[in-house]
């Protein structure tokens, strides 16, 4: 059998199964980053649509979770409709999210007093329809849970954001334990773009796509987000290794 | 009184007189006569022999009821679905699975008093298990509210006085003499004598104050009011059952309010149960609904709430506040993708309880904190933002929380910051961002000047910190260095 065969039959495999997973017929199903290296490594060409995406930050990261949010906040600008944002720490600073194209009026926030109401709202939230996107800040994120939450963004076609952000940096190594998530990213901090004179440049960011359902891992070092929510591949790495991009083989 | 005329001096005694036959007696007074030493219940001849120029003004007992059943029907609309005058001067509400509406026990009865005293009113407020207890507690002690946990009953009345037991007045005087001063002292004496000398008044009170007797609230009902009923001939239990009688509850009332067009903002659902006591379950909504499925949903949420007991006999569905809703047309959606309301969202999130739901809106401040105020959010969409000339962290700390820096003054950047004991050395840095003290606010900010930078760690980390003071001069502020944000 030739090359081109086998793939015709693997991409009408793939077809069948996205078929029966029920996500086929919408005809929308993606976002895409706008950058094609990034968009290539996601199945569709971009963050899917009626899935839950997880983003944790790295270093201190996993604590404040400051870049986390501002990525997220980038992807939820980029859609359309209203976007919720469910919390029990109320630290977010909403002008950081108007900078990053996401405007005040779109976003509804939801401060609850414990974990298990801020789950119970994402569900909701999810299962509404009808939004741009939905953020939840979440300690802990049980298989069983996530598996409810994917559910919840499937009946909907709404995507759905969590952003992991945990009390030590120490707890951080819960971010291995598998859900049900479609993607999961880890962005961390890189020293900011050289300006020619002195001054903090455009931030940068280390995104590790570090699952995907259907794809392989991969590393990007990628601007932080624009007045419009969208980031771009960075070239000049600060390791000076002037590779943009590195993948892995799946394990 | 004094609300209704307020050209009467406010610094005089003033006290209410009331008639029977030709007794005169004294029902009413305000702080001022009751510092001269009147009591209520003192014959009025000797009060105007005891202080001089007590302003005397006669009773309206008539007036009284009325304004008192205006003020139950005012408090049906805003905080629970079970209320009912306790006359001559009192309010009963049974407020359980209406308080999350607003924010909590604690705060809805902070929220009453304040409202009853702007408008001129004095009022005091408790919550506890039973009538009894919340009206002897509202009344006997000085506190203006008082919350007792529940099966704290006990404890709380114990030092109670007597008179605190609706008891009629011979009974408490007789309590007296025979040497009866705390409800404690009451409960904890063998009943037998107590009924023999008194009759089952005394017992039956004391039982409804611990909860021993029930007492129902018979609530009031406004005369307009849209509601519908279900009686059942069996009664039912099974949360699948209510679920469905639910239903049709509301798709009733959802027809009755279209006949008048009207919608509503609370929705009341009563459960009567075959022990005659009444569970109510209350749902607000940000905007008039009209929707079946809308507000059968509010309400199956917190199906899990209802307590059948040993069955329900009877569901009543009543629209509380309601208001005008037209039909509205919806325009066809050719050219422009119709964006999805979202009110019921956060109608369903708003009824769980437990959380607050807002939109940030812009301030037109310079000072962070002050930058952002939260708003209803389904207020009005301004489309206004905020200035964006420098950049704004992502995460902005409650309280700036003070770093110990190395810089040079008066307007460098540090050349090294020490937060919570670690030290990060600065390889970039902007700045300073100076903003000044809003006088017109505070008057101590006259002077004060914040001076902001963004500083970047040379592992990439990115801080917003800021100095107190201009780096020149002291009365500006104290030159300490805080840490105020997180950037990414």
């Amino acid at each position: 059998m030739s090359q081109s065969a086998s793939t015709a039959v693997l991409s009408e495999l793939r077809e069948r199964i996205a078929h029966l997973e029920g996500a086929a017929s919408r005809q929308k199903t993606v976002l895409p980053f706008g950058v094609s290296d990034i968009d290539d490594c996601l199945p569709g060409g971009g963050l899917a649509y009626g899935a839950i995406h997880e983003v944790a930050g790295g270093g201190n990261g996993a604590v404040d979770g400051a870049a986390a949010a501002l990525f997220v906040g980038g992807i939820a600008a980029r859609t359309k409709g209203k976007v919720v944002w469910c919390f029990t720490r109320a630290d977010l600073f909403a002008p950081a999210l108007a900078q990053v194209g996401l405007h005040p009026d779109r976003v509804i926030y939801v401060e609850a007093g414990r974990e298990e109401d801020v789950l119970a709202s994402f569900e909701e939230a999810l299962r509404y329809g009808g939004l741009g996107a939905v953020v939840a800040e979440l300690v802990r994120l049980p298989m069983v849970a996530s598996r409810r939450l994917q559910l919840a963004a499937e009946s909907s076609g709404t995507i759905g954001l969590a952003i992991r952000r945990w009390r030590r940096q120490a707890e951080a190594s819960d971010f291995g334990m598998p859900t049900a998530a479609v993607t999961r990213w880890r962005v961390s901090v890189l020293p900011s773009e050289p300006l020619p004179v002195p001054g903090v440049g455009r931030g940068r960011w280390r995104a590790e796509l570090m699952r995907v359902r259907a794809g392989e891992r991969a590393e990007f070092v990628i601007g932080a987000c624009d007045g419009q929510g969208r980031i771009c591949l960075s070239s000049d790495t600060a390791d000076g290794s002037g590779e943009a991009r590195r993948s892995f083989a799946t394990g | 009184m004094r609300r209704a005329d307020p050209s009467l001096p406010a610094d005089k005694p003033l006290v209410i007189v009331a008639k029977s036959g030709s007794k005169r007696w004294i029902s009413a007074a305000d702080t001022a006569a009751l510092k001269l030493g009147l009591h209520v219940g003192m014959p009025a001849a000797k009060a105007q022999a005891l202080v001089q120029g007590l302003m005397i003004f006669d009773a309206d007992p008539h007036a009284d009821g009325e304004t008192l059943e205006r003020l139950s029907l005012w408090a049906l609309t805003q905080y629970s679905p079970v209320v009912a005058m306790d006359p001559p001067d009192g309010i009963v509400m049974d407020t359980e699975g209406a308080d999350h509406l607003q924010g909590g026990e604690e705060r809805m009865l902070f929220g009453l008093v304040n409202r009853f005293r702007a408008k001129g009113l004095a009022a005091r407020a408790a919550i506890a298990d039973t009538w009894g207890a919340a009206h002897a507690l509202a009344r006997a002690t000085r506190r203006e509210t008082i919350i007792v946990p529940p099966g704290k009953i006990a404890e709380a009345v114990e030092r109670l006085p007597v008179s605190s037991l609706r008891l009629p007045a011979e009974i408490v005087a007789s309590l007296r003499t025979l040497g009866f001063a705390t409800v404690g002292e009451l409960a904890a004496t063998p009943r037998a004598p107590l009924v023999l000398r008194f009759g089952p008044e005394i017992t039956r009170r004391l039982d409804q104050m611990y909860g021993r007797l029930a007492e129902p609230i018979d609530p009031i009902r406004p005369a307009e009011l849209v509601e519908v009923h279900r009686s059942f001939a069996e009664p039912i239990g099974a949360a699948e059952t209510i679920e469905k009688y639910i239903t049709r509850l509301v798709r009733l009332l959802c027809l009755e309010l279209q006949k008048r067009g009207l919608g509503v903002r609370r929705v009341d659902l009563i459960v009567h149960r075959v022990d005659n006591t009444i569970q109510a379950l209350r749902a607000g909504t940000a905007k008039p609904v009209r929707d079946a499925a809308w507000l059968t949903k509010l309400f199956n949420d917190r199906i899990e709430n209802i307590e059948p007991g040993f069955g329900i006999e009877k569901l009543t569905l009543a629209a509380i506040m309601v208001e005008p809703l037209a039909e509205k047309q919806n325009a066809s959606s050719l050219i422009e993708e119709e964006v999805k309301d979202v009110t019921p969202l956060i109608d369903i999130l708003g009824n769980r309880g437990g959380q607050r739901i807002y939109r940030a809106a812009p301030v037109a401040s310079d000072v962070p904190e002050r930058s952002v105020r939260r708003v209803d959010p389904t207020a009005e969409e301004k489309g206004e933002t905020w200035p964006s000339q420098w950049q704004r962290p992502p995460r902005l700390l409650a309280r700036p929380q003070l770093i110990e820096v190395i810089a040079l003054l008066p307007d460098h950047p540090p050349v090294s910051i020490t937060w919570r004991g670690r030290r990060h050395r600065v390889a970039r840095a902007d700045g300073p961002e100076r903003i000044f003290g809003e006088w017109w606010l505070r008057r101590s900010e006259f002077r004060a000047v914040r001076d902001y930078f963004i500083v970047e760690s040379e592992s990439g980390e990115r801080f917003w910190i800021f100095r107190l003071g201009d780096g020149v001069d002291a009365g500006t502020g104290s030159h300490k260095w805080y840490l105020h944000g997180l950037f990414a």
